[in-house]
């Protein structure tokens, strides 16, 4: 059964106190209530079962703190600095070509399991188990102040996989290592899955409904990987080839990039421009060769415990409905048919 | 055929006779008694009022009785427009003292009582930050 891939660093919660601080990879509400768009880039590679993420969050002056939840596919089983290029090189890499299901499991939402704690430069990273409900009091408890739509979107997220990552930013600490606006922290989480997904949805929360959310996402396969939604409004397929040598030799070389292959892999890019209101959807990838991206990891389709619910009145009534109007229907054409 | 139209003219009239008949039942997810006092249960999830319009009589004392099941806070004020918009750009962190304002701290259960003593048409909404934007509000129809 595919899982969850976590792909895009996002932005989804502001911490309290903080005044021009922001991730690099999604807009944010400030405490003013200013949104601070800001375009995301990041690496979903995906090899031998486990997935590679890499995004960067990026110091943008002010002080105190700021958060983002970004929900996981799956525990990962290690977190730490990224390489300092590869998401420079992806660009790098793609620029020419710009010019011209889910792992089912019920979530308990009676509390979070804490599942890793790290630090990273001025980065505090907090991975957690829990329902929708349940990380949202989380994150209320630990200074992040939820948008409204923040209850909808975390369960949205939890009832597929109920592994989030909280990074909170610390702006003061930032500035005590003489870090610069605009300097970036890279993050590489190691989750193993099997298959990728990229939460993209999340990308507007807390945004108004005609926002634009932009983002950049690159896919890194082994196999060219089936996709799913496929090219809409907001949302384009801009790169589609087998990965060059030199890329692939380049990002090899990064920090924490020596899991890459030697020989070929796919590189795939996708651009999200998109009003808020439109961004209803994730990237669900299927990379195994199959062909058949989950529609539920792509949230085109809700995630259903497999449960039968008893037939209750109202329903009772209702089917009783609705199989005596399909009966009459049935009647009535029959009546009509021509003899 | 014209006593076939008039069949399903007449059918049409019967449906949306019963169709009112049902929506006015979920309009009312009150229970009342014979003083006329009534309880009206409310849950919040997703950021609204579920259900988010409802119809009394005018002169009825309602109790409604909120479950905020999301993990942030909401309040709940029911008034005309300009009740809603003072609310929308006040301060207030707290309600609770004026019928038909309460606060609902996330995950908790609150409660106000309102005597619907005019005609027309209230407001309800929750006005903290961006709420009532994003849909958070609905309506109370009194009839006469």
């Amino acid at each position: 059964m595919p899982r969850l891939l976590c792909s895009v660093g996002v932005a989804l919660f502001l911490v309290v106190a903080s005044t021009s601080t922001a991730l690099a990879c999604a807009g944010l509400i400030g405490p003013n209530g200013s949104v601070n768009l800001v375009r995301t880039t990041t690496l979903a590679a995906y090899h031998n079962g486990v997935e590679h993420y890499v995004t960067a969050f990026s110091f943008q002056g002010g002080g105190g703190k700021f958060g983002s939840i970004v929900p996981l596919p799956g525990i990962p089983t290690k977190v730490e600095r990224g390489g300092d290029w590869t998401l420079q090189r992806l660009i790098r890499e793609t620029q020419p070509i710009l010019r011209g299901a889910l792992a089912a499991r019920a979530v308990s939402e009676d509390g979070v399991r804490v599942i890793l704690e790290t630090r990273i430069d001025a980065l505090d990273i907090t991975v957690l188990e829990g329902g929708g409900a349940a990380v949202g009091r989380w994150a209320r408890e630990h200074g992040f102040v939820l948008p409204p739509d923040a209850p909808e979107v975390l369960d949205f997220y939890a009832n597929r996989s109920p592994i989030f990552m909280a990074a909170r930013f610390d702006a003061d600490a930032a500035r005590a290592r003489g870090q610069q606006i605009g300097d970036g922290t890279p993050i590489h989480l190691t989750i193993p899955v099997s298959n990728p997904w990229v939460p993209l949805r999340v990308l507007a929360l807390g945004k108004n409904g005609s926002d634009l959310i932009q983002a950049d996402v690159y896919l890194l396969t082994d196999i060219r990987p089936a996709l799913l939604p496929g090219p809409r409004r907001g949302f384009s397929l801009q790169y589609s080839a087998p990965a060059s040598a030199s890329l692939i030799r380049d990002l090899r070389s990064d920090k924490g990039m020596g899991w890459m292959p030697t020989g070929e892999m796919w590189l795939t890019h996708l651009v999200v421009n998109s009003a808020a209101r439109d961004l209803t959807y994730d990237l669900a990838v299927d990379a195994s060769g199959r062909g058949r991206p989950s529609w539920v990891a792509a949230g085109l389709v809700p995630f259903r415990v497999p449960t039968i619910p008893p037939l209750r009145g109202s329903a009772l009534m209702v089917l009783t409905a609705v199989v005596l109007l399909g009966g009459a229907g049935v009647t009535e054409m029959a009546r009509r048919r021509p003899a | 055929m014209i006593s076939q139209l008039q069949h399903i003219a007449i059918g049409r009239r019967a449906l949306a006779v019963a169709a009112a008949g049902l929506i006015l039942a979920a309009l009312l997810p009150a229970s009342g008694n014979s003083t006329g006092f009534q309880t009206v249960t409310v849950t919040i999830r997703h950021s609204r009022f579920l259900p988010a319009q409802f119809t009394v009589r005018r002169g009825a004392t309602v109790r409604f009785v909120f479950t905020n099941t999301d993990p942030i806070d909401h309040e709940f004020i029911l008034g005309e427009d300009a009740v809603q918009r003072r609310h929308e750009s006040g301060t207030e962190p707290k309600h609770g003292a004026i019928p038909g304002e309460v606060s609902i701290p996330a995950g908790k259960t609150a409660e106000t009582t309102y005597t619907f003593n005019g005609a027309g048409r209230l407001l309800i909404g929750c006005h903290a930050p961006g709420h009532y934007a994003y849909g958070m509000r609905g309506w109370v129809r009194i009839l006469d």
